[in-house]
């Protein structure tokens, strides 16, 4: 459905000669088109350029054409290989090479020996080229057998088109969805909360119908752009109370528990004003996050109290804490639809700005936070901790991380459900068909194809038994929850009111805008916490249950799939857990092959050898970095740290020693 | 185990750490109150208090034996159980006077080796303490007390034996050795060349007996270069010894010159021999002062020489120290990963792999022979050379082929066990102790964490080893060097701790092993790729849990299922090969087992 357009470039083919031994070959003109995608469009490009393998100073790399569009930067080798090295895993959208204008995070321009970051205006022109790109990849051009004219274009264009200022309309996502043939199916199981069916469907789901309400008062965002067109809130507050606040001061629905107890967000009026958000970019958050999420997840299941996250749109944190609670305590999160389901909910339709956030339009680096990438990080630890519980992979993590800058999607390019369904009738571009059908990254096939597509699966995933086939019509409702009420509902109303967190300073200070003090605050964790926790800890895990973290220092670990993917030297060559993982693999292939064996016998029909006949995938010859790694690119030596080693402080004087004192001048005689 | 009397184990407490040790008795009397081992007798028993720094004052009773020290609580439920062998007892202190006040503040407090502190609090009237304490000094300090080690009293009975996995003749055969250019040397038959050295030795073909003695004069404690391991393709060989007697004069020796250079040549090799002093250079230029060294470019013309800068004994122990004091008894939690940093370890294991790396490196890419020296050859040394045979031969990666490069690499080569862990020694601050070992133990594991399918052996089969470097259960680390061992009969006297594990090897074994040959391993020794080994350093807090392996569990399963499968299946062709048309009757239908097996693709 993309046309032919969608292929991504080949392979690199690696060259051993520096660029200072090449004049000796002419670099051979061919002609490399770049494949663009319907409604791109070639804007500028550069021949003769050096595409460095690495930053190692090592000078090894290919020549090619680097070309500019209205959605990637691109690297076309001349000497584009045979096919035979198509990797297994591959995008149909962002090939190897590619750099989507929004995953540029910085550019670096190289003046004799020095780095200039490029921004805007240029007077010189730089003889390399370093892009920084957002998925942490890193492209070293040299632009010193480039002609100048197409220097002087391929630089300005680069830079003017991925660090200035963009106009909404001006996005990708436009001209491809105005492009492109569209025939996306409706089959996925994605639910996207844009309508008020699917709503109603989430409170049955919860069973929290019986105390939560939907409402239609924001039809035509009357009440706020804001708030998402249709949401639930308690049944107590009226429509008029809605309006009068326009939306501000009133608790939202996000989840309900077993017990009743509900998980509640509110957008409240900023106290004061603080930088948050730059707070938010440099610390390391993940086990402070996962923390408060156990504080939540204790109020809910243990004290069956309502919880209500207060931030002041309620669209950072709050969306962060309340994805990462449901994903603890609702193993229907836990499913890849389940998980889909959820990002919708909280995030796309919940109003998290992504447009603001990722700076995808490059307007303020100020409001630029990486609230979503916090979010993946910490799913990341808990699907490190409990593999079976999840029916996605790590992966699958990675890739969605990478869709955020893939401007193809819409999902990841508004801020709020009123901006897009405002830009999706095409109103405010007259020139345009309107309206526009945008695609979802849900749909996976779209970027990968179905082999691709397994490695976001989980083969250890311990799926949860169903219970009746006869229920499993509505497919939404399998992971429906026993309710417990009559514990809630004999409870009386606590004395603190409805929301007890109204008077937790606790959790206020936490969630509400000063994230700066919740980030330093090494406030210890109350006893009974602590004590859930180790309860929980205490007992074998039930995958289908609630799952806390362990949030121990030692526990929690670095993302490496994701941030060391594009280092060669950090790959093993039949290590890592692919290695396990493929073990496994071929194991069920081997138990599926007998089992039709065995059927077969059952039918009495030809009788062939006992012994499987599946081949083994092998294992050494992957790499730990797989499905990111590229196999050609495996070199025989073994990588050796660059060795800084720091003083011992203090120690000096242990460091002079010896092993072991013996003057051995003695024994010589 | 299973045993009414005995106790139900709190699976969750840290206590049931001690079910390790517990387990490994399986064969002793079940419906004893306490574990005993053959030989294991009792000495005495207390009612104390435990100072759990988990889950606070545990009252119990407490059991000493001449090989461990057993506590069971009374009140808990489950039951607090310790099960501590008294080598791992590094140090026992008196806490709180007569005038103590204070609940539980009068009592003993005992430092282990294993990374943990035990405390227990003793009623203040009677000797109660002072008999406990004289007790466990005696029994946990045999060396200091003209006592036995338990290892010489073990009555235990194992269907193996592991005394005889190590047979040095052999495994130079297996690396192919005696050939052309190598020899095997009764020289040091009964260590008169070298008393750390062991009886047998491999050195180049073209120098004599005569030549090594004259070597010999000019290496630290006459360690002079033999071989460790020759690569089967390159025939390049890595070598050991100990630093050359060059002293602040900057003396030669024509023989050393001459015999290195005869191993340069020995794989008709033209390049320099290449030498890697695994110290820091100041630290190697410092041993000039002592009478030590390197090897000067004069003097070596044909050698290229590399300093690794691998730091000493002692800050080794210092770092274990530092990290001891962030994991026990609580994790440091506001600044985990700058405390962890702040301990250097993870620097040093990351110093020690990239060393073996080039060393492993060098001999199979660069077809060079390498020279792998420290001060004295038996710590830095040992830890570089067994490590590049790690990489390089996958015969090391078997639970045999391991255990014969321990014996190799450490016990035969004199690698001082005795001094370094301090064995029956109440010595505690013995400036001859060092974690080396476990250093070098960390590093394998390090290995096997970043290639899980590559080891024959689990990450228990570490552990075990380690708590039985400590325990003095087995005569396998005892002494210092092979002529001590000889001499006190070790292999005669005591049991090998291989005994234990070769009787039970499937509880060492990884279910991820897939046998590969001759692939070369090497690790990424950079510190992003290495990890705090937290089943070990942590395993005594509970809260840093390991559960089992889920993964593993799937595909023990799966196995279990394929063989179920194989089975059915060949039943199944019996019975349709022998024709007979009704087989109706079978026994369950295909579509019931398939229920078993879920797959997602």
């Amino acid at each position: 459905m993309l046309g032919g357009g969608a292929r991504a470039a080949k392979p690199s083919f690696v060259s051993y000669i520096s660029p200072e031994e090449i004049h000796i070959k002419e670099p051979i003109e061919k002609e490399v088109n770049p494949r663009l995608l319907p409604g791109e469009l070639l804007l500028c490009e550069a021949s003769t350029v050096y595409k460095y393998m690495q930053e190692d100073g090592s000078n090894r790399g290919t020549y090619g054409k680097l070309v500019c569009t209205n959605f990637k930067i691109s690297f076309l080798d001349d000497d584009s290989a045979s096919d035979d090295n198509e990797p297994e895993f591959k995008n149909k959208i962002v090939g190897e090479n590619d750099i989507t204008l929004q995953c540029v995070d910085q550019i670096y321009g190289v003046y004799d020996e020095k780095k200039k970051l490029l921004t805007g205006q240029l007077r010189k022109y730089p003889e390399r080229l370093i892009i920084y790109c957002k998925d942490l990849r890193v492209f070293n051009f040299c632009l010193r057998y480039t002609k100048e004219e197409e220097v002087k274009r391929i630089v300005s264009g680069i830079v003017h088109h991925s660090q200035t200022p963009k106009l909404l309309k001006r996005l990708f996502l436009f001209s491809y969805a105005s492009a492109a043939p569209n025939n996306t199916d409706g089959r996925n199981q994605t639910v996207m909360f844009d309508t008020l069916e699917d709503w109603r469907d989430e409170l049955e789901r919860t069973k929290g119908n019986v105390k939560y309400k939907t409402v239609i008062t924001n039809e035509g965002y009357r009440v706020s752009e804001k708030l998402p067109l249709y949401f639930v809130v308690p049944i107590c507050i009226s429509e008029e109370s809605i309006l009068k606040y326009e939306g501000r001061g009133i608790p939202i629905w996000c989840w309900s528990c077993h017990n009743g107890a509900a998980l509640l967000k509110m957008s409240a009026f900023p106290k004061e004003q603080d930088d948050s958000t730059s707070q938010m970019q440099k610390a390391f958050l993940d086990g402070r996050v996962l923390k408060k999420a156990i504080e939540v997840a204790e109020c809910l299941e243990r004290q069956h109290t309502n919880v209500l996250l207060i931030e002041e749109t309620a669209t950072d944190l709050c969306c962060v804490i309340s994805s990462l609670v449901q994903v603890m305590m609702d193993s229907y999160s836990r499913t890849k639809s389940g998980f889909q389901s959820l990002i919708q909910k909280e995030w796309v339709i919940g109003g998290h700005s992504f447009l603001d956030r990722c700076n995808h339009l490059h307007k303020s680096e100020k409001e630029e936070a990486p609230v979503f990438l916090l979010l993946l990080n910490c799913v990341w630890q808990l699907v490190q901790q409990y593999p079976p519980a999840f029916e996605f992979t790590e992966t699958y993590l990675t890739v969605l991380s990478d869709s955020l800058y893939v401007p193809v999607f819409s999902t990841f390019f508004f801020n709020s459900q009123h901006q897009r369904d405002t830009s999706t009738s095409g109103e405010s571009l007259k020139t345009q068909s309107g309206p526009f059908r945008f695609l979802t990254v849900w749909d996976w096939s779209v970027q990968f194809d179905p082999k691709a597509q397994a490695f976001l699966n989980n083969p250890f995933y311990a799926e949860k038994p169903k219970p009746d086939k006869s229920q499993r019509k509505t497919a939404r409702f399998k992971h429906q929850r026993q309710l417990s009420l009559p514990l809630t509902q004999a409870k009386p109303s606590t004395k603190r009111g409805f929301f007890r967190e109204e008077t937790d300073h606790l959790i206020k200070n936490i969630l509400g805008r000063r994230i700066g003090k919740f980030i330093n605050s090494s406030d210890e964790p109350p006893n009974n916490l602590r004590e859930f926790y180790d309860s929980w800890h205490s007992k074998p895990v039930d995958y289908h249950g609630l799952l806390l973290p362990r949030i121990d220092g030692p526990e929690i670990k670095v993302w490496a799939q994701r941030y060391l993917r594009w280092i060669p030297e950090a790959q093993l060559h039949g290590g890592g857990t692919i290695a396990i993982t493929a073990k496994i693999l071929d194991l069920m292939e081997e138990v599926q092959s007998l089992q039709v064996k065995i059927e077969e016998e059952h039918s009495q029909a030809v009788s062939g050898d006992v012994h499987s006949v599946t081949t083994p995938r092998n294992s050494a010859r992957l790499s730990s970095l797989f499905p990111f790694a590229l196999l050609q690119r495996q070199s025989v030596k073994p990588a050796l740290p660059t060795s800084t080693w720091k003083d011992l402080e203090d120690e000096d004087d242990l460091v002079r020693r010896d092993d072991e004192f013996l003057d051995l001048s003695g024994d010589m005689s | 185990m299973a045993s009414s009397s005995t106790p139900k184990y709190n699976s969750n407490s840290l206590e049931s750490s001690g079910k390790r040790t517990l387990k490994d008795g399986t064969n002793w009397e079940q419906n004893e109150e306490i574990p005993r081992l053959p030989g294991e007798t009792r000495v005495t028993d207390k009612d104390v208090i435990y100072m759990c720094p988990f889950n606070g004052p545990v009252k119990g009773r407490v059991y000493i034996t001449n090989y461990r020290l057993y506590l069971r609580s009374v009140e808990n439920d489950p039951v607090v159980v310790l099960n501590v062998p008294l080598g791992v007892i590094s140090r026992i202190e008196k806490m709180g006077g007569a005038s103590s006040r204070g609940e539980n503040s009068y009592g003993l407090d005992i430092t282990c080796k294993d990374m943990r502190n035990l405390r227990f609090a003793l009623k203040q009237e009677g000797h109660s303490r002072r008999d406990i304490f004289e007790v466990l000094t005696k029994y946990a300090f045999p060396q200091s007390h003209n006592l036995l080690f338990f290892a010489f009293l073990n009555e235990e009975k194992f269907s193996e034996n592991g005394w005889m996995v190590y047979n040095p003749m052999s495994e130079y055969r297996r690396q192919g050795l005696p050939n052309e250019r190598w020899r095997v040397t009764f020289i040091n038959e009964h260590y008169g060349l070298c008393d750390t050295y062991p009886a047998l030795l491999v050195v180049p073909y073209n120098a004599t007996d005569e030549d090594l003695k004259k070597v010999a004069a000019f290496r630290s404690r006459n360690r002079i270069p033999v071989l460790s391991w020759i690569h089967p393709e390159t025939q390049a060989v890595i070598m050991r010894c100990s630093q050359p007697l060059v002293g602040m004069s900057g003396k030669r020796n024509k023989d050393d010159e001459r015999y290195l250079d005869i191993i340069r040549e020995a794989n008709g090799q033209i390049s320099k021999l290449t030498i890697y002093d695994a110290r820091p250079n100041v630290n190697a230029v410092a041993n000039k002062a002592t009478g030590g060294g390197y090897e000067g470019e004069d003097a070596y013309p044909n050698a290229e020489l590399f300093f690794l800068d691998i730091h000493n004994i002692h800050v080794m122990r210092e770092s274990l120290k530092k990290l001891k004091d962030i994991v026990y008894p609580n994790v440091e939690e506001s600044h985990w990963l700058s405390s962890l940093e702040s301990t250097h370890w993870l620097e040093h294991i990351k110093l020690v792999l990239t060393g073996a790396i080039q060393v492993a490196d060098k001999v199979s890419s660069g077809r060079s022979s390498v020279l792998v020296h420290c001060s004295d050859g038996w710590d830095r040394t040992a830890q570089l050379t067994s490590l590049a045979m790690l990489m390089l031969d996958s015969y090391y990666r078997t639970i045999e082929g391991f255990e014969v490069l321990v014996q190799k690499e450490w016990i035969s080569f004199g690698h001082k066990f005795a001094s370094r862990i301090g064995h029956g020694d109440k010595n505690h601050a013995d400036a001859d102790r060092s974690p080396i070992f476990l250093q070098f133990i960390d590093c394998v594991w390090q290995m096997s964490k970043q290639f899980p399918t590559a080891f024959e052996f689990n990450e228990q089969f570490l552990i075990t080893i380690l708590d039985h470097l400590y325990s003095c259960r087995f005569g396998t680390f005892l002494y210092n060097s092979e002529s001590v061992r000889e001499k006190e009969k070790v292999t005669e006297k005591t049991l090998s701790l291989w005994s234990l594990i070769n009787s039970e090897k499937s509880k060492y074994t990884n279910p991820f092993y897939s046998k590969e040959l001759n692939r070369a391993l090497y690790p990424v020794a950079s510190m992003r790729h290495l990890e705090l080994w937290v089943s070990y350093y942590i395993r005594w807090n509970p809260r840093i849990r390991q559960q089992p392996n889920p993964v593993e569990q799937r595909y023990m399963e799966l196995l279990a299922l394929r063989d179920d499968y194989i089975r059915r299946l060949e039943e199944l062709q019996i019975t349709n090969n022998s024709k007979i048309p009704n087989s109706s009757a079978s026994s369950t239908s295909p579509s019931q087992m398939m229920s078993q097996v879920q797959t997602h693709f």
